[in-house]
């Protein structure tokens, strides 16, 4: 009997397994002949499953979060492979996209109304812009003491083409009351618990990034349907902020009289302290404040860090750097640990919120280990700090200049 | 009257025969009705009293599924130690292993984690589990000490041409 039961967890975890993969139930689950893998299933190589390069990083597999490397995303333009993936539920497995639509309501909306996904693609005018996502907590392994959740290292950011409507044009349409304060998002994935009942995450902005005129509902990512795990058919998207604000798989769009209070809107989730705190201390809820524009940060993104090259010869170095709301003043590099810095090579944006392009030649006087720092500073004159910046108890913002090692020989 | 005794009997075989297969009907249709109903009870019944069928997966072998090689728990990645299955248990029905793995917490902030997950992830009462799996993640998981900043490791030197 013992051993029945243990059979029995058995299959119940293999097909909770199946269930993960595929983002639901699989009813009737317990009927599955033996040997039998449901089809959509007989490859459960993630990275085959998501289109991703095999070198990105797996750091959680139930919800799916993949992290990609910074000599990866050398492309100004970033493609799917090398795209950081962060999930806070079950993926959903089911879209029906003739029949998707997205419902407008709330507080402080004038005429409550259902658009479906073509209504929106044909009765809006479409833009495309290159847009930074960064996850809140990209650099989050570095805080001291550790700060809890997914331990991203350098890789959650991603400048992606996104080609959709603007949400502003909506807003417009369907009216909005002069007290609105946010609007908060709605969507079609489900909670790891299986609590139907329960949002993953259901975030928002302000009604002032809301009006801006690079916040789409966006329907193509570089040119094509933008892949499921990014949220196929229609994800919100708002650059510069943190990425959990441009929700994927949206269904409804709520415009709230107050500061929008979904799943992880509140405590210490995409928030930190209003005022700085010991490393460590614990702060009440009502200290803690919704983080916004993310900070300047920038990348080497070649060469790969560990590079050997011989003495007297030229290093070329290139990257991105981004700031947020703003935009990128200058990058600066040092070999010498911040004792000295030189100016690199720095383009303009594509667009507002699009990440920008440095490069320099870098010469080494002697033979020896080197780190290659690389510092942005945005147009209000703030800089990356070298060391990790002040601690919150969730490990977001951490800005701090990212380097590689470079031997010379 | 031999003939018709014959036929009667057969007359009898056959009425029989007919109920039989009624019979055999009504019940499949039963069975069909109470399975459109509630297939799960359906098949935990059938599972309780019968060998089912499982699926057969190659670590679905008794002695694979929970294999322990040099100290890890080789289906999680936890690490093997006193109370690892009440964590495999509990804490892995939700979201993966992965999770646990990868963070380091004092006794404070993992018990402060499992009452955030309790209060908004569904996550169930441990009872006296929860001593147990608090212990085994300060032993095995604790903080390290990183400092504002580490040196550049597992580096992977290679000749840049």
């Amino acid at each position: 009997m013992k051993l029945m039961k243990r059979r029995h967890f058995v299959k119940k975890s293999t097909l909770v397994y199946f269930s993960a993969l595929l983002g639901t139930d699989i009813i009737f689950g317990n009927l599955l002949p033996a040997n039998y893998t449901p089809l959509a299933l007989q490859d459960p190589d993630p990275f085959k499953l998501f289109h991703k390069d095999s070198q990105m990083e797996i750091l959680n597999d139930k919800p799916w979060n993949i992290e990609s490397k910074p000599y990866l995303l050398n492309d100004a333009v970033t493609p799917n492979k090398f795209m950081f993936i962060r999930n806070n539920g079950i993926i959903p497995s089911t879209i029906d996209v003739e029949n998707w639509s997205v419902h407008f309501n709330g507080e402080s909306i004038l005429n409550e109304k259902t658009f479906t996904l073509n209504e929106l693609k044909s009765n809006f005018k479409q833009y495309t812009y290159q847009l930074v996502l960064e996850c809140g907590g990209n650099g989050r392994n570095e805080f001291n003491p550790p700060a809890k959740g997914n331990q991203w290292s350098t890789g959650a950011v991603s400048c992606a083409t996104w080609t959709g409507i603007r949400l502003k044009d909506v807003l417009d349409a369907v009216g909005v009351k002069d007290d609105a304060v946010y609007i908060g998002y709605h969507a079609a994935d489900t909670h790891l618990s299986g609590d139907p009942s329960k949002e993953p995450i259901s975030r928002g902005i302000p009604m002032q990034k809301a009006y801006q005129e690079e916040t789409l509902l966006a329907f193509k990512m570089n040119g094509e349907d933008i892949p499921l795990a990014h949220g196929f058919p229609l994800r919100l998207v708002a650059g510069g902020w943190p990425a959990s604000v441009s929700g994927k798989w949206i269904n409804r769009i709520s415009i709230r009289d107050k500061v929008h209070d979904g799943a992880k809107m509140g405590g210490n989730s995409y928030r930190v302290p209003c005022k700085p705190v010991e490393p460590g201390e614990k702060v009440r809820d009502e200290d803690m404040c919704i983080i916004e524009s993310m900070p300047v940060k920038s990348l080497i993104t070649y060469p790969k860090t560990g590079a050997i090259v011989n003495l007297g010869e030229t290093l070329n170095i290139n990257g991105h750097a981004w700031a947020g709301e703003l935009e990128v003043k200058t990058v600066e590099y040092s070999i010498d640990f911040g004792a000295t810095w030189l100016k690199t090579q720095l383009k303009k944006p594509v667009n507002r919120l699009a990440w920008q392009q440095f490069s320099a030649a870098v010469k080494f006087p002697e033979k020896g280990y080197y780190e290659v720092w690389a510092k942005a500073t945005d147009l209000q004159g703030r800089s990356q700090p070298m060391i990790v910046p002040g601690w919150n108890p969730k490990g977001y913002l951490n800005n701090a200049c990212h380097r590689i090692a470079v031997k010379i020989s | 009257m031999e003939n018709q005794k014959k036929s009667k009997l057969h007359f009898k075989a056959k009425r029989n025969l007919f109920y039989g297969i009624g019979f055999v009907f009504v019940l499949m249709v039963g069975v069909f009705i109470y399975f459109l109903i509630d297939p799960a009870l359906f098949v935990s019944n059938a599972d309780d009293t019968e060998e089912p069928i499982y699926v057969d997966k190659p670590d679905s072998k008794e002695e694979e599924y929970n294999k322990v090689t040099n100290g890890i728990h080789v289906r999680t990645g936890l690490m093997a130690a006193d109370g690892f299955m009440t964590v495999v248990n509990n804490c892995t029905n939700c979201h993966s292993a992965k999770l646990i793995v990868q963070n380091r917490m004092n006794e404070e902030r993992w018990k402060a984690t499992i009452k955030w997950m309790q209060e908004t992830q569904n996550l169930w009462e441990l009872g006296d589990n929860e001593h147990i799996i608090v212990d085994y993640l300060v032993t095995n998981y604790p903080p390290q000490q990183k400092g504002r900043r580490q040196n550049l490791e597992n580096l992977e030197w290679y000749a840049l041409e």
